[in-house]
């Protein structure tokens, strides 16, 4: 984002913020791991909220707080419920749940891999060795936040909820037609 | 070492706030709902009117075998009253009291969402509960939980979002400097949906639909006993505190007050919590149990609407007075 060169402060002799960002990294990266991995359904969901939550963690720590409690309040607070509530209406027993898999783990693991690789190559690329002044200004407080969303990227954002009306729309569409059908 | 001191002091301070004014309220309610249905209860244990009562049930709960049912899923089970506790002290942390820095626990820059976000974070402790009990009548209550979150949440959010609109600031203090009288009657409609989703988040009648004891015992909590039964009950309570403060801070004006705003601004938002609070116990003692499709059609029906409304309304003010 908005992020100021201040200096170039090097990678030796990290401060403290930087050695928790590695740190929640490494508690994030194992848990969405063990989300994939586990065999017990509702234990992946909640190993979800372990990973969602060190995201926010590290967006607090990147000073971007607006950001860190939404993605509270939308991904562990109403995904994950939503994720549970749909475990609880099919099947989700306590213990291993063999029959939920479908036999695509490789395949799976390519398309993480590739797409894990080409983000990283781009965030890497863009941003390079741009450092976030952690002293000054918070850069991701809600005022910068806003403004900045609402007037270098209003487009985006615009066509972006425009999407997710077709997909809400496109949702109920798909959820009506049976009863029509049947009637 | 100053600021060491300072925050570990506004901790402390916020910790007892925590553990005294949800008991307060707990005790509130056996007293309030008792003389509403004209009956004592117990009336002896410390002298006034029974108040050690609370402290030999406390006793008792720490006292009581700590069951996990063979069936269940151990550790999820075992967390859960934790994850639906932990929130509401996170909360209290940044819920002003009184004008200036020295009466928040923490000054958070996007305070609303902070607030909304942790709260919703408690509701995955009744998920957890009602999962992994490995029992019929828990996984019904977890449902009905989860159901009654995804509904009343939306609500609860565009209400709060009305008075960030006009306040111009998601900051719980930055609202509050914000405020002037004639909010109340320009903000009533927000305050309404806001007050009815939260009790509908805190399952408290008449929406208690997801511990429905007459049909399914106590919904997540069945299988619980002791003091993770407790736990659960304090977060209720604390669920209570933190709303009817929230409520105060955003819609009521919090520590501004017809008189004395400086030194004892603290007092009027106690008083307006406590108010609201007694509100909370007397809607359990007056209204019957709404159905699920009752719930279901009040929150998308009505409140949403209600609350997209009142969002229109405040853009409109807003534009015309500036």
């Amino acid at each position: 984002m908005l992020a100021a060169t201040a200096g170039h402060p090097g990678f030796l002799s990290p401060t403290g913020v930087e050695i928790a960002f590695v740190l929640v990294g490494i508690v994030t990266l194992g848990a969405a791991f063990i989300t994939v991995t586990t065999r017990q359904l509702v234990h992946a969901a909640l190993w979800l909220v372990v990973a969602l939550g060190g995201l926010a963690v590290e967006y607090l720590l990147l000073t971007a707080e607006f950001i860190a409690w939404v993605q509270v309040l939308i991904y562990v607070g109403s995904i994950v419920v939503l994720l549970l509530f749909g475990l609880m209406l099919t099947r989700a027993p306590i213990g291993h749940s063999p029959d939920a898999d479908s036999g695509n783990r490789w395949i799976a693991l390519g398309v993480a891999g590739a797409s894990a690789i080409a983000l990283v190559w781009v965030v890497v690329d863009a941003f390079r060795t741009t450092w976030i002044d952690l002293d000054g200004p918070a850069q991701g407080s809600t005022d910068a936040t806003g403004a900045f969303l609402f007037r270098h990227w209003v487009l985006p954002f615009e066509a972006l909820s425009v999407l997710l009306l077709a997909a809400l729309v496109g949702a109920i569409v798909l959820s009506r037609k049976d009863r029509e059908d049947k009637s | 070492m100053n600021d060491v001191l300072d925050v570990a002091l506004r901790l402390l301070i916020v910790f007892a706030v925590f553990m005294v004014v949800p008991l307060v309220v707990g005790q509130a309610e056996h007293k309030v709902m008792a003389h509403m249905q004209g009956r004592l209860g117990p009336m002896y244990a410390g002298g006034f009117h029974g108040w050690a009562q609370l402290v030999a049930d406390g006793v008792k709960f720490v006292q009581k075998e700590d069951v996990v049912p063979a069936e269940a899923d151990r550790r999820i089970f075992q967390l859960a009253p934790a994850v639906a506790l932990l929130p509401y002290l996170l909360v209290i942390v940044a819920i002003p009291i009184g004008p200036g820095e020295g009466a928040v626990g923490q000054v958070v820059d996007a305070g609303i969402f902070f607030v909304l976000a942790v709260m919703g974070v408690g509701v995955l402790g009744s998920l957890m509960a009602g999962w992994a009990s490995a029992n019929k009548f828990s996984l019904l209550g977890g449902l009905r939980t989860a159901a009654q979150l995804l509904a009343y949440e939306l609500p609860m959010l565009l209400a709060a979002a009305s008075v960030a609109m006009a306040a111009g600031t998601v900051s719980l203090p930055g609202i509050l400097d914000a405020f002037e009288w004639w909010w109340l009657p320009w903000q009533i409609v927000g305050a309404l949906v806001f007050f009815v989703a939260g009790l509908a988040e805190l399952q408290r009648p008449p929406f208690d639909m997801p511990v429905a004891d007459s049909e399914i015992i106590f919904g997540a909590y069945t299988e619980y006993t002791g003091l993770r039964f407790a736990l659960f009950l304090l977060a209720e309570y604390a669920g209570i505190v933190v709303l009817c403060a929230l409520t105060t801070v955003l819609f009521l004006g919090g520590w501004h007050g017809p008189l004395g705003d400086d030194g004892l601004g603290w007092v009027w938002t106690l008083l307006k919590t406590g108010v609201l609070a007694f509100v909370v116990i007397w809607l359990r003692v007056t209204y019957p149990r709404l159905r699920e499709d009752q719930l279901q059609k009040l929150a998308w029906t009505t409140l949403i609407p209600l609350a997209l409304a009142q969002i229109a309304l405040t853009g409109i003010v807003k534009v015309a007075i500036n």
